[in-house]
């Protein structure tokens, strides 16, 4: 059995899944450039209404104050068709691409997996719908009995073995796209039912018709059998919409997103797949990006020169981010919260035109829960909440720590905080290393670090602090070890960096350290605190950290 | 009135209780409470202390508070290092930036299972002052970006807490100023208990002074440490001179604990790294 899956009037189709609140309105769909518009697609609501492919948008506009005209969207004419093949995909591994609007789906011995021909096409409408998607489905015993059941019933249409004749019989003539001089020949006779071709005797239609009558007659009786053709369709999700209005605000651009996530997840849901990664590209009003970008690109010296320029000028409206996910997976609420949260942080320049997002396609994440497995968060709600403190504290503020292999002080890099699996040990391994680990009783003297190193006047005697004083610290110095000198990667000496006054910019350091214990003069109690201060090779002093 | 008649009374009430909280569903009689079961605890990676308090509890608020050099952030990676080495992701909430991964990595704390968010990034920014004027212009500059601080850490404790699947929560405002500290509403802390309240999450908080009060499961005040070094007979130059240790002494001022503990303080030795 085959399964075919047809969107009549795609354009429209293409234009109401991204808006599904115009799918109860009359819709046309007009193309060329102003004022020229055309009308090249429209839905059933439109033609009930008089409009007629053809009509220039005024016209259709004439006829019908209330009609819906939008602009046709090759790009969402793709991703509605890339969308019917995933549907397709989901049921069957061997589809055929028959059409931009058609697909034909095998189902030879799928009945074990999901049940009879008709539940089949039952479920496949469904799926279609929940794409957005509102398509016609037919069942047959060969591809194209079933493609022109497809194309010419609406809904969901079963024809049982042996029965194709008669139910195909009611299309018209014109189903079968015959040349236009047999279709004219075929009038005269006065045959203009599939029925009516289908009775007349073969020897006598191949005698007048040629082999071409035959294989209309046969088409007609759905008593052909060919082979099926699959494709291998590349796994490129991507969705986009043209808004019809330049988008200011980030809540009607959430709105948008929020529509091409759920059919992103609906088309990865349907070939089970996940993502780790959301590319979204946000095309921008020229116009409104600030004069002063613009007025870069307005004196050009040469044609290769201005050609350069104009590039950069439309590299300059396009708006890019890209979130990468640790683990694989399939959440439109997490997605569009995530998207939201880092377009809050990073706005774009200008009004927003055209949204384009594309989701990069991997196996979904299976993780089996353990009892022994220690505790650790969701890796979807982790990731929300890493990007909630990233909008509170900065996006570099938040992460693991990895301290660097060189012995500049303070030296160390923020990574992205994961949590894998892998590194979660079960609770006996836990129980095991808390045995080859006795509790110990002592710890490890640390150190608190000021960033930057706190500025301090320190008073010498003998050569050794006997007084510091800033902010934060006043008092005697008690007792001092050192000084212990250290100084590296001079060699990387910029000169433009050698003499800043912003210590953490340099690119080498050369410092004396002391650890020093002070008695406040502040403090209540005769309590001392440890410090390490050090002095530059410009003679000055810092407090580098806090023993504690 | 004999013990008869009181334990009437009590029936009586009792069953007045039970009638007046029959149309109020999730409300139990204050009669019939039931007690509150032990917590868990896990440990502090220093076995005094867990000797002393039976370690951090779990599903509370835990206070720890001391001056500087006092020996909290050395108790604070013991734990963390324990945390980590039982497989648990941790979450340090650095209100003053002042975390330093090399001392936690010396002290085996996996650093890969902590999250670390540093609220107080570039927010102190301390200059020579030309006059008195500008010192104190610029101190209460910097007292005002150390609030942002400790407001951003409460705004990230409050995200962290809901989130969930933390095994230890720290909230570090060790170096901020009390005064500033003091500003956090109580009604914040216990906002956090609640939140940790009946999950494993350990909560953790360093202070200077004790801000949490009734809110807080565990305080442990730390004392001043006592700077030992190596001092032969002869006293060395100070070249030659080394710290090398540290004396704490942890007093237990608060515990919400059913038992009975053996004693209120106790007293452990830091090493420096480069003492071996």
């Amino acid at each position: 059995m085959f399964a075919a899956l047809y969107i009549p009037d795609l354009p429209v189709e293409a234009i109401v899944r991204a808006a599904p609140e115009l799918r109860r309105c009359a819709v046309a769909v007009v193309e060329s450039a102003p004022p020229m518009e055309m009308v090249c697609a429209l839905n059933q609501t439109a033609r009930a209404r008089g409009i007629e492919a053809g009509m220039t948008r005024l016209q259709a506009q004439a006829r019908d104050q209330k009609l819906e005209v939008r602009k046709r969207s090759r790009a969402q004419e793709e991703a509605a068709h890339a969308a019917l093949l995933d549907c397709a995909q989901a049921f069957s591994p061997r589809v055929e691409d028959t059409a931009a609007d058609t697909v034909i789906a095998d189902l030879t011995g799928l009945e074990q997996l999901f049940g009879a021909a008709a539940k089949i096409a039952r479920d496949l409408a469904k799926r279609a719908s929940d794409m957005g998607l509102e398509a016609h489905v037919a069942v047959a015993s060969n591809p194209d009995a079933a493609l022109h059941a497809t194309r010419g019933f609406s809904g969901v249409t079963v024809i049982p073995p042996g029965k194709e004749s008669e139910l195909l019989g009611t299309l018209s003539i014109e189903a079968l796209s015959p040349p236009p001089q047999l279709l004219d020949t075929l009038e005269r006779w006065g045959v203009r039912t599939l029925r009516a071709l289908a009775v007349l005797p073969e020897v006598a239609v191949t005698a007048r018709l040629g082999q071409e009558g035959l294989r209309l007659q046969r088409l007609a009786r759905g008593a052909t059998m060919r082979d099926l053709v699959p494709c291998e369709p590349p796994l490129r999700f991507e969705e986009s919409i043209e808004l019809e209005h330049p988008v200011e605000l980030l809540e009607p651009l959430a709105f948008v997103l929020g529509r091409l996530l759920e059919q992103l997840c609906a088309r990865l849901g349907a070939r089970a797949l996940a993502t780790n990664e959301l590319r979204l590209a946000l095309s921008l009003q020229p116009s409104a990006i600030s004069e002063a970008d613009v007025s870069r690109f307005m004196f050009h010296v040469s044609r290769e020169e201005e050609e350069r320029e104009t590039r950069n000028e439309k590299r300059a409206t396009i708006f890019a981010r890209t979130l990468r996910l640790p683990v694989p997976m399939l959440d439109g609420k997490l997605f569009l919260k995530l998207l939201q949260l880092d377009l809050k942080s990073h706005p774009p320049a200008a009004p927003v035109l055209k949204v384009t997002l594309a989701v990069e396609p991997v196996r979904p994440r299976f993780a089996q829960g353990g009892l022994f497995l220690p505790l650790a968060p969701e890796p979807e709600r982790l990731e929300l909440t890493l990007a909630r403190i990233a909008g509170v504290v900065g996006e570099g503020n938040v992460g693991s720590a990895e301290p660097l292999d060189t012995h500049r002080p303070d030296a160390f890099r923020m990574l992205r905080f994961m949590v894998t699996p892998a590194g979660l040990k079960p609770r006996h391994q836990e129980a095991d290393t808390q045995r080859l680990k006795p509790l110990g009783v002592r710890g490890v003297l640390a150190l608190r670090i000021f960033r930057p190193p706190l500025p301090v006047r320190v008073d010498l005697r003998s050569g050794k602090p006997s007084h510091v004083r800033s902010v934060r610290i006043n008092g005697e110095v008690v007792s001092a070890a050192g000084p212990w000198k250290t100084s590296g990667e001079w060699w990387k000496q910029q000169s433009n960096r050698r003499n800043t006054e912003d210590i953490e910019k340099r690119d080498s350091w050369i410092r004396e350290e002391w650890d020093i214990a002070v008695a406040s003069v502040t403090a209540k109690t005769d309590a001392v605190g440890l410090y390490r201060i050090f002095v530059d090779d410009r003679g000055k002093w810092f407090v580098h950290g806090e023993y504690d | 009135m004999n013990s008869a008649a009181l334990r009437i009374i009590s029936q009586e009430d009792r069953e007045l209780c039970r009638w007046a909280l029959a149309g109020m569903p999730g409300v139990v009689a204050a009669s019939e409470m039931q007690p509150r079961p032990a917590a868990a605890t896990v440990s502090t990676g220093i076995a005094a202390l867990d000797a002393l308090t039976g370690g951090l509890p779990r599903g509370a608020l835990t206070e720890i508070f001391g001056p500087a050099s006092s020996g909290r952030t050395s108790l604070l990676l013991a734990i963390l290092a324990q945390a980590t080495a039982r497989g648990e992701v941790c979450a340090l909430i650095d209100a003053g930036d002042s975390f330093d991964p090399e001392s936690a990595q010396a002290a085996g704390v996996g650093l890969k299972r902590v999250l670390w968010v540093r609220c107080g990034k570039n927010v102190s920014r301390f200059t020579f002052h030309v006059s008195r004027e500008e010192e104190l212009r610029e101190t209460r500059n910097a007292k005002r970006e150390t609030d942002q601080g400790v407001e951003n850490a409460l705004k990230v404790a409050d995200f962290l807490l809901q989130a969930g699947g933390f095994g230890l929560v720290v909230i570090d405002l060790g170096g901020v100023p009390p005064n500033i500290a003091r500003r956090v509403p109580l009604t914040s802390w216990f906002r956090f208990r609640r939140a940790v309240e009946r999950t494993p999450t350990a909560l953790l908080v360093l202070e200077e002074e004790a801000f949490a009060k009734s809110a807080a499961g565990l305080v442990l005040k730390m004392r001043s440490a006592v700077a030992t070094r190596r001092s032969p007979a002869k006293p060395l130059p100070c070249h030659a001179r080394l710290l090398t240790s540290t004396e704490i002494s942890v007093e237990v001022v608060r515990a919400v604990a059913e038992k009975k503990l053996p004693a209120r303080a106790v007293s452990f030795t830091t090493r420096a790294q480069w003492a071996g």
